[in-house]
């Protein structure tokens, strides 16, 4: 089907604004059910593109008709399928969460939700970097929003810091694209690391300023070293589905730095080739460093969730610093099993707030929770995995980006911090779950409000995916390493990107 | 005229990362305001700058006005209008939630309350 990879932008689009138009709008089960359906359609349509990406050949769809360099291009190659497909899985548990009852808390939940996915989706998909701004802009306006669902203090004031780091980051990031164009003369991803080669040392310098400012507004949304104190505080007061929403937002910069740092200013930039890789490295193990630090001081669950996040960044980071196909493979790989557990948690973290009475998430003394036994087993499984422990896909993930690092240069940086950080990670969990279910007072609790059965599945349906990624670790890591091999070797041959090959 | 347009350009931008780095909630949407137009500039200046060239396809024509920069800046002035009007409003509830228009939700301790109204 020639229109299969602008859907995963259009369904969101339209169906959000069906929610906001009359049958919809004031029905609440409408418009849940209005939701599934959308996110269980985008998740049909990203397994079939993902099927189709598996062949190797990449989906260039041309927006009006506009030959490439000129117009707007969407790219469905296997990186973009891939981060669809982990929206959609996401996306789909969130929202079954959210129908929990977590969506009548505020106005316009599920429309500003299904504006989110569409900004994620099409900044995944884009081929053109000033239109990877404006799909930027469109999920964070909408995170703005839904930053702020159900209200509260905490949200008003974390909402305002996020708020204003963000606008200036879209400046930042609007300077940058000025330059760049100013220099390459296009805007085209795929144009421009053609143009790239062919600089002038004069512009260059240029050119450079130009991308490490891109580098420090992707920094920005995901979270990297100077740039990540907005993060604890933004993600653990975000209400549960929002959160775990937002655990894929951070993965947005990573996959950013990936595209622009990997196709345009690789290893065929010429005079500015692998211009972000010395900045990466100390960035990220610092990173790595103050993650864990986080982790071991946080007084909350949810806090201490946001820390992993912070943690998994720099090893994502870690991973783009080493910038091979191995690196990358084994990055992607960590990268939906860590977006995926984080969601998990963060869900969960909600649920067991929501049974402690008055100490909320705190690790202190408090009465015993209504479904100790459920919640614990996934709080196991979800600590295990996000500390990469064994049998689940943390440690597969973890094992996979040690084993790219060069033995002789890199690892002597990467070992200590990855595996510090999982024992710092192994450390503040098992205080955690010690502290959250056995630390229990006297107390009973007079009522016993069993939350909806489609919360506990939620959570549990995203935390089944960490021991499925072991069990199909083989295609998976098959798949990531293809995607690595194609997104490496895309600077050096950019024909299906600049021509629409068949269909189109 | 390029010295003019490049000094407005960095005037605005020293204008608004000062106000974007102050303690209240007006003075930082103002600057942020002031950032944004200072990029809009930037970016319509990224085609370079031309007098009298033709904006349309025209056999006479020598030289053409880059038109790509301005319709960026025109989708960078929407984003960034839709953006401040957001801000306002966030700014807005954020004072009357946490009861004063401090960034942090709270007034620094050390500093004395009348200077602090002097300045705003």
């Amino acid at each position: 089907m020639d229109h299969l990879a602008i859907l995963p932008i259009i369904i969101p689009l339209l169906s959000g604004i069906l929610m906001l138009l009359p049958p919809v709008c004031r029905d609440n089960a409408r418009q849940r059910a209005l939701s599934l359906a959308a996110l269980g359609f985008m998740l049909l349509v990203s397994i079939r593109l993902i099927a189709l990406s598996a062949s190797g050949e990449i989906q260039l769809y041309v927006l009006g008709d506009w030959q490439p360099p000129f117009g707007i291009v969407l790219v469905a190659d296997r990186l973009s399928t891939l981060m669809l497909l982990l929206t959609a899985v996401l996306g789909f548990g969130a929202m079954l969460y959210a129908c929990g009852g977590d969506d009548k808390r505020g106005m316009y939940f599920h429309p500003l939700f299904m504006f989110q996915m569409m900004g994620i989706n099409g900044a995944f998909l884009t081929g053109d970097i000033f239109n990877l701004f404006v799909f930027f802009e469109v999920l964070l306006i909408s995170s703005y929003a839904l930053l702020i669902h159900a209200g509260g203090k905490q949200k008003t004031r974390a909402s305002v810091h996020y708020v204003v780091l963000n606008l200036a980051g879209s400046s930042i990031f609007l300077f940058a694209l000025g330059i760049l164009y100013g220099t390459l003369g296009t805007l085209n991803i795929a144009d421009m690391s053609q143009k790239v080669a062919m600089l002038q040392p004069s512009e260059q310098i240029i050119a450079k300023t130009g991308a490490l400012m891109l580098l420090v507004v992707f920094g920005l949304k995901s979270a990297m070293l100077p740039l990540q104190f907005w993060l604890p505080r933004t993600y653990a007061s975000a209400s549960a589905p929002v959160a775990a929403l937002f655990a894929v937002l951070t993965k947005v910069g990573i996959y950013s730095i990936l595209r622009v740092f990997t196709v345009v200013f690789g290893d065929d930039a010429g005079g500015l080739a692998n211009l972000a890789q010395p900045w990466l490295w100390p960035i990220a193990i610092l990173t790595l460093i103050i993650g864990a630090l986080g982790i071991l001081a946080a007084s909350s669950l949810r806090q201490l969730i946001a820390q992993l996040v912070i943690l998994s960044i720099g090893t994502l980071l870690a991973a783009a610093a080493m910038s091979r196909v191995e690196a990358t493979s084994a990055l992607l790989y960590y990268l939906v099993h860590s977006t995926l557990v984080c969601g998990a948690l963060f869900l969960l973290a909600d649920l067991i707030f929501q049974q402690r009475g008055k100490a909320e998430d705190r690790f202190v003394t408090a009465r015993k929770m209504c479904q100790p036994v459920p919640l614990g087993i996934a709080f196991f499984i979800g600590a295990l995995a996000i500390a990469g422990l064994p049998p689940f896909s943390g440690f597969v993930g973890k094992a996979l980006i040690l084993k790219a690092a060069d033995i002789n240069a890199e690892a002597g940086w990467v070992y200590p911090a990855v595996l510090i950080g999982g024992l710092a990670a192994l450390i503040a969990l098992s205080r955690a779950g010690t502290s959250l279910f056995w630390n229990i007072s006297r107390e009973q609790a007079d009522i016993c409000e069993r939350p909806p059965r489609v919360k506990l599945v939620a959570v549990y349906l995203l935390l089944a995916t960490s021991p499925l990624l072991v069990i199909f670790g083989g295609p998976m890591t098959e798949f990531t390493e293809q995607t690595a091999i194609q997104l490496h070797g895309l600077s050096s041959n950019l024909e299906p990107l600049l021509r629409p090959g068949g269909g189109s | 005229m390029e010295m003019v347009y490049a000094l407005c350009v960095g005037i605005l931008t020293t204008c608004g990362i000062f106000l974007t780095l102050r303690g209240r909630t007006f003075p930082v949407v103002v600057g942020l305001t002031m950032l944004s137009y200072a990029v809009n500039l930037f970016l319509f200046a990224s085609g370079r700058l031309s007098n009298e060239d033709a904006a349309v396809l025209q056999d006479s024509a020598t030289g053409y006005a880059d038109p790509l920069p301005q319709a960026l800046v025109l989708t960078a002035i929407v984003i960034g209008f839709a953006m401040t009007a957001f801000t306002v409003i966030l700014a807005m509830r954020a004072r009357a939630d946490l009861g004063n228009d401090h960034v942090d939700g709270r007034l620094p301790v050390q500093n004395e309350e009348s200077p602090q109204k002097e300045k705003n």
